[in-house]
């Protein structure tokens, strides 16, 4: 199939890109790396007229961290940036580990983290994590900004609340309480080279006594979108955890699943693998929250 | 749609090129400048057959437009040696440790390796193979090119650090 025939624009600064965006409409489409736009417009699933790379936008590549501010991830920030910044993997291990081991090191150096999450796969490798983390994203259109919570973004397949005219302009992720952990994990039948069948992303942090006093869980490749586990945060909550209380939350991460059969693997396999991989994030969660554990180096 | 002159800098010479801006990198060095080191095997981003390095860092050049590419620096397997007459180390190692059979993934593999070895100059034999991950060989079976890569570690960190 041939590449459908466009003008590309690339813009220096935000403001630019609003307005070519403004300009264009619907007509246009945001490129972050561009690996799963030239992917689409190449098996003919995307035909639009205008390509605007985000690439040189200045202030848009950068990633940031205060204690009291927590992190921010540019909407030019590639996947292997994120993965290197030792801030990220102090922090943020969850969420280092999944932009290390998805996809390729080429992909990995093209890729945005903003792009991985516009695109709305279900099985987006970054999205479980980040939802683990609380994160929010900043849209930004001619008019304002706009913060929504990543629970709220993610609509159905390849779809978002991202507006035609709006950029996503940043990644926000609250600082991490002390005794605290998190944790991704993901299966695939070939390597981690080939797309998610299975993703898992925990968040725990515990009180001084050792009681959950704050915990999400979220799955990705899973479900129509990434989604959190509110039965099994409720089920963990301010509880001291035990083995018993771990493989009932992990049950319950089941719940909250509707995988589907599709080449990656069956819907049964999926659903015995968030069991499984819930309960092993989970493990990890504690005992980095612990301390018996350190973020992998 | 008109095409759009940009600049190339590839393997330190800079090509003005007028493209359409639909055009892949990989395309690009074939076909307008005639550097076909670089091979096109899935044209999806699987293979990594494709593989060049902009600004040092390993991409595959079939899903790069040509356009975005425009003023990066950007080597290919043409521009690895220090002049046309040598062999880089780690392709003088690829020969030496019979890391090539059929060829055609051997200059993308030639250009993560190199980007590894930047990055990372003794690496251990996992992170040679997380660093290759993104490229298929349909022939070797990989050991002899993680030898290859590993033989280069060594020649590029030079004697003193032999053990």
């Amino acid at each position: 199939m041939a590449m459908p025939h466009f003008e590309h624009h690339q813009p220096t600064s935000l403001e630019e890109a609003l307005d070519i965006l403004t300009r264009h409409g619907a007509e246009a489409k945001l490129m972050g790396g561009g690996t799963d736009l030239v992917m689409k417009m190449r098996a003919g699933a995307l035909e639009p007229r205008h390509v605007v790379g985000l690439g040189r936008v200045a202030g848009l590549n950068r990633i940031s961290y205060r204690d009291d501010d927590g992190l921010v991830i540019g909407g030019s920030t590639r996947i292997s940036e994120v993965a290197a910044h030792p801030e990220v993997r102090r922090h943020y291990p969850a969420l280092a580990h999944a932009c290390s081991v998805m996809a390729t090191p080429q992909i990995r150096n093209m890729g945005t983290v903003a792009g991985n999450l516009a695109n709305a796969a279900p099985s987006a490798d970054t999205a479980a994590p980040l939802l683990a983390c609380r994160a929010s994203v900043v849209l930004v259109e001619r008019g304002g900004r706009r913060q929504v919570k990543l629970t709220d973004f993610f609509k159905g397949p390849g779809l978002t609340d991202l507006e035609p005219g709006e950029i996503l302009e940043a990644i926000r992720v609250p600082a991490p309480p002390n005794r605290c952990g998190s944790a991704y994990q993901r299966l695939s039948e070939r390597s981690q080279v080939d797309i998610a069948a299975v993703g898992v992303a925990g968040f725990v942090a515990l009180d001084l006594a050792g009681a959950i006093i704050g915990v999400r869980l979220a799955l990705s490749a899973v479900a129509p979108t990434p989604v959190r586990c509110p039965e099994a945060e409720a089920i963990l909550e301010g509880q001291i955890p035990t083995p018993e209380l771990l493989r009932r939350a992990s049950a319950a991460c089941v719940r909250a699943s509707r995988p589907i059969d599709d080449l990656r693997a069956s819907a049964n396999y999926r659903r015995s693998m968030v069991q499984v991989l819930s309960l092993r994030v989970l493990e990890q969660c504690l005992a980095l929250a612990k301390g018996e554990a350190s973020p992998p180096a | 749609m008109a095409k759009q002159n940009i600049d190339l800098n590839v393997n330190g010479f800079t090509y003005r090129v007028a493209v359409e801006p639909w055009r892949s990198l990989a395309e690009v060095l074939r076909e307008e400048l005639g550097l076909t080191g670089t091979k096109v095997g899935c044209n999806q981003g699987d293979c990594g057959a494709c593989t060049v390095l902009i600004d040092g860092r390993a991409v595959s050049s079939c899903l790069t437009l040509a356009v975005e590419a425009h003023q990066r620096q950007i080597t290919t397997i043409e521009g690895l040696a220090a002049s046309p007459d040598q062999l880089h180390p780690i392709q003088q190692a690829f020969i030496d440790h019979g890391a090539v059979q059929c060829g055609f993934c051997t200059a993308g593999m030639i250009l993560s390796a190199k980007a590894l070895l930047d990055q990372n100059p003794d690496p251990s034999e996992e992170e040679i193979r997380q660093g290759i991950a993104g490229n298929l060989c349909r022939c070797t079976g990989y050991v002899k090119i993680v030898e290859a890569i590993s033989a280069a570690a060594q020649t590029l960190r030079g004697p003193r650090e032999e053990r």
